[in-house]
């Protein structure tokens, strides 16, 4: 009796300290999670704050005329040399009259993206009717413009320090006042590659080179790990040899990227002589990256398999190969796709080992296929921080937003692949 | 009440303790005179009249660790023999060398010849995958694949190609499930998961998909341990129809159960069989004094 009572006294006594415990212990998880969650509120903020306006661009309407002085000789349309920049230039000419001097007038020219001429060329080979008509067209203005009209240069600022001049910014108002120039939606974002000119520049280019990149990674990364992680869990003797292969396996994962780079480098381009700069090239090395994660997160997903299945399997007389493509395979697949999908989210994110293998190029036009030069979106990234102009910084922002949509989209498909296919045992 | 149990212990060690060594009188008990305590040689009779299993000199090892000690003993055609012992005496180990499941065990290591039908089942021309279609399994905590009902007892015969077209199969399946006596139960809900049946279901489930490959023996690991006194009986009776037709070794651990449906009942002890007879004589008139402690709940 009285053992008993001392004992519920202990307990009690006892059960105040754990409640203790358990309050300072949850307060410190609401604190973490704060702390992370408002960091992360922090950095999204920023981030939309600085790249969002890139996904608005500032256009000037012009009355165009297609005037037949830019025929060539044989009244044909030299498409690589007539002079379209000019067409631009003479309709801003006839908007503003009053600019008669030289260098007023290469002032003006200025507003202008050099995109203008290029965008008219499209709409005459699409078009060849247009030549000696008038048109209103609604042409990119150049970046500087761009950045006054969303506020980023101050036009109180001495004028030495700014980019635009006095006479530039009051044409910048004249075209305010006669609403010839507005911001639209940012269709050259994703329609162009990379460009010099910041107006012109989009993410095109990065995207397909990424995308090509995946598909080669998925493509090889998925079975190969996949067939590694079931031979290695199923079939493989235990030795000193499967010992040693697992914890080499389990340190490739943790491996930093840009060695895979130099060793892409190494074997994929100066031994194999595969193309620099190539989505192809890149796959192969983001596929070394992830196979760990792959076998990692597959021999896991193979391993939760219980053993009651197996054993139910080889009973009845399935043979080992029935008993992983039958049983084992069905059951661990949702685990072996979230390890797959984890994979590329970590493989679309790298920018290191491209480096290695010369994907930081400067490349123009969007590669068509996994042998073009390509940059990808990440070294995109890297490519527009380092630019000097300012309106490479939002774009910059704005690529990263796009970058952090794919993987939030890849990593939902995670979630939504493991619920969908998860089954009850 | 405390101390009762802890004289009984003691008094069984010693008793284990002195039969290693001589044929002692134990001048307490008056036992029959001829009842053995030494541990060794089986007791009893491990042959019978139509052997089908064969086990001779069997031994297996776990690592270092040697769990099953010479054994030998016969099974013959539909009968029903009962494993019993202590936990841990060897009886799976034992049931698991019958159809080589102790392959996928590392470190298991398996010595001695056990034939089925007059057929080495570790010589050198015999397939295990063959061999388990021959001898079905039973496990003690009932598995049913996560997949339909249908699919679960027709697992066996599609891979081992025993139906030619889907009215064969469905044949097989329904027969199946009606000897295993779930038919009535499920023939409306062959489309849901097998896992999601009762316990006792699942069980009966296991079983009919076992005998949907038509095998020759049936091994049983304590089939009814998760199992109410209902679905227990049902089960049993279910064993009953199936001697007639298989070989049936069942490991159990309920003496009512091994009295009830078996035929013979051996008797292992660590790693040892100490006796092997029919079950009216070791129940009634046991010739091993660890067999007369186990079956009169002296140990265990
Ligand atoms: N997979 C294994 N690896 C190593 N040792 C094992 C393994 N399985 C069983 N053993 C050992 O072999 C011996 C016999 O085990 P076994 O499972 O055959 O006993 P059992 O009679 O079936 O017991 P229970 O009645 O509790 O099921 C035990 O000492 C056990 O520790
Ligand atoms: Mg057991």
């Amino acid at each position: 009796m009285n053992g008993l009572a001392t004992t519920r006294e202990k307990v009690e006594a006892g059960l105040r300290r754990r409640r203790r415990t358990e309050r300072v212990f949850r307060l410190t998880g609401i604190l973490a999670t704060t702390v992370g969650v408002l960091f992360l509120g922090v950095f999204f903020a920023d981030l939309i704050g600085k790249g969002s306006s890139a996904f608005f661009q500032t256009f000037i309407q012009l009355d165009v005329e297609f005037s037949e002085d830019i025929l060539g000789p044989g009244s044909t349309v030299d498409l690589e040399y007539a002079d379209f920049d000019g067409l631009a230039r003479s309709a801003l000419r006839r908007a503003f009259p009053e600019v008669t001097s030289r260098g007023e007038r290469r002032e003006l020219n200025r507003l202008v993206s050099v995109g203008a001429g290029y965008q008219l060329r499209d709409m005459l080979v699409a078009d060849p009717a247009l030549l000696g008509a008038r048109r209103s067209v609604w042409v990119p203005a150049s970046s500087t413009v761009d950045m006054f009209m969303k506020g980023n240069i101050d036009p109180a600022l001495d004028e030495a320090l700014r980019p635009l001049s006095d006479p530039q910014i009051g044409w910048i108002k004249g075209l305010q006042d006669r609403g010839r120039i507005a911001k639209h939606f940012n269709r050259a974002l994703f329609t162009n590659g990379d460009s010099r000119e910041p107006e012109l520049a989009g993410i095109r280019g990065a995207l397909m080179g990424s995308f090509y990149m995946l598909v080669v990674t998925v493509l090889l990364a998925f079975p190969i790990g996949v067939a590694a992680a079931i031979y290695l869990e199923e079939f493989a003797p235990r030795s000193r040899w499967s010992d040693l292969i697992e914890v080499n396996i389990n340190n490739l994962a943790a491996v930093p990227s840009i060695v895979f780079g130099l060793l892409g480098l190494a074997v994929f381009i100066n031994w194999a002589a595969l193309p620099r700069s190539a989505p192809l090239v890149g796959g192969l090395v983001l596929s070394l990256l992830t196979l760990p994660v792959i076998i990692i997160a597959s021999r896991a997903a193979i391993k939760a398999v219980p053993p009651s299945i197996r054993e139910a399997a080889l009973g009845i007389g399935a043979s080992q190969m029935q008993v992983v493509f039958h049983h084992v395979m069905p059951l661990a697949m949702p685990g072996m796709l979230t390890g797959t999908i984890i994979g590329m989210s970590r493989a679309l994110g790298e920018s290191a080992p491209l480096l290695m293998i010369g994907m930081v190029a400067f490349i123009v036009d969007v590669p068509g296929g996994f042998s073009d030069p390509a940059t990808a979106l990440p070294v995109q990234i890297y490519l527009w921080a380092d630019s000097p102009e300012r309106a490479f910084a939002e774009r910059t922002s704005a690529a990263i937003m796009v970058l952090l949509g794919f993987l939030l989209l890849m990593n939902l498909t995670a979630v939504i692949v493991r619920k969908r296919m998860e089954r009850k045992w | 009440m405390t101390m009762a149990i802890m004289t009984e212990t003691e008094t069984t060690e010693n008793r284990t303790s002195a039969t290693a060594q001589v044929d002692l009188p134990d001048e307490k008990r008056d036992p029959p005179a001829t009842i053995a305590t030494e541990l060794g040689a089986t007791v009893g009779n491990v042959r019978c009249e139509n052997p089908f299993v064969v086990a001779e000199n069997i031994d297996v090892y776990y690592g270092d660790n040697h769990a099953i000690k010479n054994v030998t003993l016969e099974i013959g055609k539909s009968e029903v023999i009962a494993l019993i012992g202590p936990s841990g005496c060897g009886k799976s180990t034992f049931l698991r060398c019958l159809n080589r499941m102790n392959d996928s065990i590392e470190s298991a290591r398996v010595t001695g010849k056990i034939t089925l039908d007059g057929q080495d089942i570790y010589g050198k021309g015999l397939d295990p995958v063959a061999l388990r279609a021959r001898v079905g399994m039973v496990f003690q905590k009932p598995n049913p694949f996560p997949k339909s009902i249908y699919d679960n007892v027709a697992y066996g015969p599609r891979i081992h190609g025993l139906a030619t077209d889907r009215a064969e199969l469905d044949d097989i399946v329904h027969r199946s499930l009606e000897r295993a006596g779930l038919l009535k139960e499920v023939k409306d809900r062959m489309d849901e998961p097998g896992t999601g049946l009762s316990g006792g279901q699942q069980q009966r489930l296991c079983i009919a998909r076992t005998i949907a490959v038509d095998p020759e023996v049936i091994l049983m690991d304590e089939p009814c341990s998760a199992l109410d006194p209902i679905a227990t009986a049902r089960i049993e009776d279910l064993i009953d129809e199936l001697s007639e037709d298989y070989a049936i070794v069942i490991v159990t651990h309920s003496m009512q159960q091994a009295a009830r449906v078996s035929r013979r009942v051996a008797y292992f002890h660590l790693g040892l069989l100490v006796e092997v007879d029919e079950t009216d004589k070791i129940f009634t008139n046991p010739q091993h004094r660890l067999t007369e402690d186990y079956i009169t709940g002296r140990i265990g």
